[in-house]
């Protein structure tokens, strides 16, 4: 066992793990967030996508041991308290759920795109224009999430809505 | 996943107690191989925290450390501007998910995507030498047309490798001795021969620190990719196409190809046959069917002969303003 410190949601976790234990492991199972799930845990389906110091990524692909010192929100760290997270309402207003299952994945997802969006990243359709958060760079930048349920179009509308509100 | 032990490297340039260790940068295919135990390492040495991740300018050159995201290195501006090709063959691969995790040079060192690598069930020499290869007769859409073995007929699955061979980037290596090589990315990924175990040139606990982009590449540059999808699918064919064109002769003609072979493929041939000439379609396809002359088939995958031509033709059209298709 290797001891480890990071952040997760603001709050400040010394724990021991074992080298093997995935960030997603260690946040569903030693810190008790059920929040980011376990769907291929092969990072091919992004349920389990926690923003790590500011950047998404997969957190079964990634070892707890390499996290030392970072920073990491998961969809518990989303909402504001009881107020919602202005995706979280959007994809309630928009439908863009059924199962639920991706949803936490796709919201991780999709806050970490709307500030990659106002930081200049580019994307494959992005070309060299400057960046517009439209349907294309969306559906490119969000294809790391699967929804065996097909919400893709209210998932679209959802994102789209809520980084209108925020700008 | 077996277990292992773990260790942090804190710099770069002392590797002297690393010798048994297997490197570890974003992990992205490295973990997943390991979920599946077809990777095993007995002592994982995490260099993500080592340094080597900066871009910087040196000479001209733009020196990119090994540890720079693929996010990174494809929003850099001087890789926009300058080396266009290397930003979108970047931002073809993967999700933003994983290319905000995978490292410049874990990107060069992933393995094959061939699902019979993949699948411990089956006959795979890169996986265990010796028991056969049941790609060759089995589902082979996806494999290699050109430089494959009878042992091994699995494809490099990188977007990244292709545009680096075809912008002649070296890759910045050092062993745990402290000696350091200059290879040429084209040089960097090996043919299957008879040890397809073998991906890459690197010796045990060669580390690659950097990579070089020479300075002035070429002016017109374009990376495509072919694949059942339009976002994250590995490439049936892809192509990255960088040349000069002068006085109305095309120069500094560089052509790398995805998806066909067991590296990353330069086009040596047709390169050689449109140097200094104007370009003209009949004269794109005729070079590019003189590189696909050696080119075999092994089922599903025979159409890969035809495409990559294909798609070649297209981008140096449409680089050189002889049309869209």
């Amino acid at each position: 066992m290797y001891p480890l410190h990071l952040t997760v949601n603001g709050t400040a976790h010394d724990v021991e793990v074992d080298p093997r234990r995935s960030l997603l492991d260690l946040v569903r199972e030693t810190l008790n967030l059920k929040g980011p799930k376990k769907g291929c845990d092969h990072g091919q389906c992004g349920a389990c996508t926690m923003i790590v110091n500011g950047r998404r990524i997969n957190s079964c692909l990634s070892l707890a041991l390499s996290h030392e010192g970072d920073e990491v929100t998961t969809v518990e760290g989303l909402a504001d308290g009881e107020e919602l997270h202005p995706l979280q309402q959007a994809f309630v207003e928009e439908d863009a759920f059924q199962c639920g299952i991706c949803t936490s994945g796709q919201l991780c997802s999709a806050a970490a795109l709307i500030d990659e969006i106002k930081e200049g990243l580019p994307s494959v359709v992005t070309g060299q224009d400057p960046v517009e958060l439209n349907d294309e760079e969306i559906r490119e930048r969000m294809s790391g999430n699967l929804c065996r349920c097909g919400a893709y179009n209210n998932i679209v509308e959802a994102i789209r809505s809520a980084a209108g509100e925020q700008r | 996943m077996k277990p292992f032990e773990y260790d942090r490297l804190e710099n770069s340039h002392d590797l002297s107690a690393v010798a048994n260790g297997r490197y570890l940068g974003g992990g992205t295919n490295l973990i997943d191989l390991m979920k599946h135990q077809i990777e095993t390492p007995d002592v994982l040495v995490d260099v993500t925290r080592a340094g080597m991740d900066t871009i910087e300018q040196r000479d001209g050159a733009v020196l990119v450390g090994s540890q720079v995201s693929n996010t990174d290195l494809a929003a850099h501006p001087l890789i926009r501007k300058h080396y266009s090709v290397l930003s979108t063959a970047l931002l073809s691969g993967a999700t933003q998910q994983l290319r905000n995790k995978a490292t410049t040079g874990g990107n060069f060192l992933q393995r094959t995507r061939c699902q019979y690598f993949y699948d411990t069930k089956r006959a795979c020499n890169k996986r265990q030498p010796g028991s056969g290869c049941d790609a060759m007769n089995g589902l082979n859409r996806f494999h290699a047309i050109l430089g494959e073995s009878e042992n091994c007929i699995a494809v490099h699955p990188s977007d990244m490798a292709v545009a680096m061979a075809a912008l002649d980037a070296v890759v910045l290596t050092r062993k745990p001795d402290g000696s350091e090589r200059r290879i040429p990315a084209a040089d960097l990924h090996r043919l299957p021969g008879d040890r397809p175990d073998l991906d890459h040139v690197l010796e045990q606990g060669e580390l690659i620190v950097g990579v070089e982009l020479p300075e002035k590449p070429p002016k017109l540059q374009a990376y495509r990719k072919v694949r059942d999808r339009s976002s994250y699918a590995f490439a049936v064919v892809s192509a990255a196409v960088a040349l000069d064109v002068e006085d109305g002769q095309m120069r500094n003609v560089r052509i790398g190809l995805g998806g066909v072979a067991h590296k990353p493929w330069r086009a040596s041939k047709a390169e050689a046959a449109l140097e200094g000439k104007a370009p003209d379609t009949a004269l794109f396809m005729q070079a590019m069917r003189e590189e696909m002359a050696d080119a075999t088939g092994h089922g599903h995958n025979d159409f890969k002969i035809t495409l990559a031509p294909r798609v070649v033709v297209s981008m140096l059209k449409q680089l050189t303003g002889l049309g869209e298709n």
